[in-house]
């Protein structure tokens, strides 16, 4: 697993509830048996169905982080969502909350997911659609930056801190501790 | 101090618990299928390990393969590499492979309680998120990622915080007609989509008593769209008879001492949980979904609620707020899916439809969960009955369900399904899906829009 330390990137704002694993990649792109080739197909759905789909915006292009509401990743179990999103480039996901496999999926291949409150979340959603806003986001300090604003402070479990920092995944700690 | 079933499962599964750490939790049993296993293999190759407790897995095909006669070859070329792979993959490493023909290749949750693989008291994941079907025996099953499968395959173990515990009450008796899938899609529309999330639930009551262990299934099968990690029931007498004379449950000379520790399995007097949903079901109405989420059911005497947010869901569905759910027309109708795939539900569908024809313009699939219960209907006539009714009686699988393969709903179309899911673009791109019971779906198919059963007697 790659490591994750720090991130400055443009915001992309998704202004969704429970947007599902199906919207993230469909299952028709799910027959490959390797890790490889799901970026291309993120959000395809919505994509094809919304000229004005958030993705299509070019203000947004090239963004690391994503912005979205609550329940992200809900839906099937594929972690190839996961996958599909690293992909195309996404670094972070700030929502207000996550279904608990997609959490699980993301830690587990460094995929930075911030948990926010609605509020919060209300708050940068606004800004993030009104103009095009840099965040800078730092594991270490637990902190994201907006423009000159103070910066916010994010919880994040430690555990899970100390193995994204170290690039550390669960399959080592795993043989260890079940070969004893 | 007394615990719950979900705690006392949790508790015999700890095998390491360090301050601060998620436990390493003991994985009894995995269940396997070409979608979300080959990479798990591969990390395992590119690692140097191996699979530490094949005798613990089973594997068979569900989710990408054709549901048409000729299914063994397969047309598209990445399905037919996923399939071969599993094949190379599980016979390397000595995993028992359920494939076509082998009497039970089927939905992986239809399949493993038919081989009596699921048991009490175990702990299953699968790479799927309706791993939770298995909860209906009294075991703690949940779905995990790619990841997780190799954890699995490599160690017998994951990495798990100890989830929150929440109990469903459902009290009084089901009205005639009213089955499990109305029962879970109330639930899922009354605490919502995200309502269950962190915990596990145990269902109890005296519906839950009363139903059989199809009806257990499509319960737990659905807990995952409210959330929650995993769903369960504590074992009974109807958990025993159902499992007694499976190929993987205890033998004769192990019966007795199994159900008596099973019978351990259940929650003690006097427990407590995080959380707790009573609600009474003696009046229940046929439940529709009519947006993109499960959450958005309604009763089908019901008109389509004016929610906030709804901009997407009433213009993916086109329907309007206000509008009644009844006599909305459908091209299409699904019977099948590990929530309503089973015995049970072909047979509530084919009362439905006997002497009767599937409206004109509409097509209908009705796709067995297995080959064992394919097997079962055509003894019973069922199929018969199916295609009498113009309806087409495929081979096992996932089919429509979600679409993987060439079963797809056609963009626009309008299918009312048993299916779990009416995501955007689920049944296929542009499809709008409406789920609902088997005896719904099949009564929507005779009348060519959205109806229940006693407007087809």
């Amino acid at each position: 697993m790659k490591s994750f330390h720090q991130v400055t990137s443009i915001v992309m704002p998704l202004d969704m509830d429970n947007v599902d694993t199906d919207m993230i990649i469909p299952a028709q792109f799910l027959t490959k048996v390797d890790r490889k080739g799901y970026g291309e197909h993120v959000f395809q759905r919505l994509r094809e169905q919304d000229t004005h789909f958030v993705w299509h915006d070019v203000r947004y292009c090239g963004a690391e982080i994503l912005l979205t509401r609550a329940n992200f990743g809900c839906g099937s179990s594929r972690e190839h969502a996961v996958w599909a999103l690293q992909q195309a480039g996404i670094q972070v996901v700030i929502a207000e909350s996550y279904s608990d496999i997609f959490y699980n999926n993301a830690v587990k291949n460094g995929l930075l997911v911030i948990s926010l409150s609605a509020t919060e979340i209300e708050a940068l959603m606004q800004k993030a659609k009104q103009s095009v806003m840099a965040v800078a986001i730092d594991l270490l300090s637990q902190t994201m930056v907006v423009g000159t604003e103070n910066p916010i402070h994010f919880d994040y479990d430690p555990f899970r801190k100390a193995c994204l920092l170290k690039g550390q995944d669960d399959l080592d700690y795993l043989l260890e501790a079940t070969h004893g | 101090m007394p615990r719950n079933l979900i705690e006392k499962i949790w508790d015999a599964h700890v095998i390491q618990q360090k301050a601060g750490h998620p436990a390493v939790f003991e994985i009894d049993k995995m269940l396997l299928h070409e979608v979300t296993s080959a990479q798990a293999f591969d990390e395992l190759s590119q690692r140097g390990l191996s699979v530490r407790y094949p005798k613990r897995i089973i594997a068979t095909l569900d989710h990408s393969i054709p549901t048409d006669k000729n299914r063994t070859i397969i047309a598209d070329d990445a399905a037919r590499v996923q399939v071969e792979t599993l094949r190379k993959n599980t016979q390397k490493f000595g995993i028992p492979l359920y494939d076509f023909g082998s009497q039970h290749q089927g939905i992986v949750h239809v399949v493993g309680p038919e081989l009596g693989f699921t048991l009490p008291g175990t702990t299953i994941v699968c790479g799927d998120s309706h791993t939770s079907t298995h909860g209906a025996f009294g075991a703690m099953a949940f779905g995990v990622g790619t990841s997780e499968v190799a954890h699995v395959l490599a160690t017998g173990a994951i990495l798990q915080y100890k989830p929150k515990t929440m109990k469903v009450e459902f009290n009084g008796m089901l009205p005639a007609g009213i089955t499990a899938k109305d029962v879970i899609m109330k639930l899922i529309a009354t605490i919502g989509v995200g309502g269950a999330k962190g915990h596990i639930i145990e269902y109890v009551g005296e519906a839950i008593r009363a139903m059989s262990m199809e009806a257990r299934m499509t319960i737990c099968n659905m807990s995952i769209e409210c959330g929650a990690r995993a769903g369960l029931i504590a074992p009974d007498e109807t958990t025993f008879a159902y499992l007694k004379g499976r190929p993987y449950a205890p033998t004769e000379t192990g019966w007795e001492s199994a159900v008596k520790a099973w019978r351990e399995w259940v929650s003690d007097s006097g427990c407590t949980y995080d959380h707790v949903v009573e609600m009474n079901v003696s009046a229940l109405r046929p439940m529709v979904t009519w947006g993109i989420n499960p959450e958005q059911a309604i009763g089908i005497d019901d008109c389509i609620p004016q929610i906030d947010n709804g901009e997407q869901a009433y213009a993916y569905t086109k329907l309007t707020a206000g509008q009644p759910i009844r006599n909305q027309p459908i091209q299409w109708a699904f019977v099948g899916s590990c929530t309503n795939g089973r015995i049970e539900d072909l047979r509530l569908a084919a009362r439905v439809l006997q002497g009767k024809h599937v409206a004109a313009g509409v097509t209908m699939y009705v796709v067995p969960g297995s080959e064992q219960v394919m097997q079962q209907a055509i003894l019973e006539g069922l199929d018969q009955i199916f295609i009498a009714a113009g309806a087409q009686f495929r081979m096992p699988g996932c089919s429509m369900c979600l679409a993987m393969n060439a079963d797809k709903v056609p963009p626009g179309a309008r299918c009312i399904s048993t299916s779990n899911r009416n995501f955007i673009g689920r049944q296929g791109p542009g499809s709008i899906t409406h789920l609902a019971s088997p005896a719904t779906v099949a009564a929507s198919a005779i009348k060519g829009m959205i109806t229940c059963v006693e407007d087809v007697l």
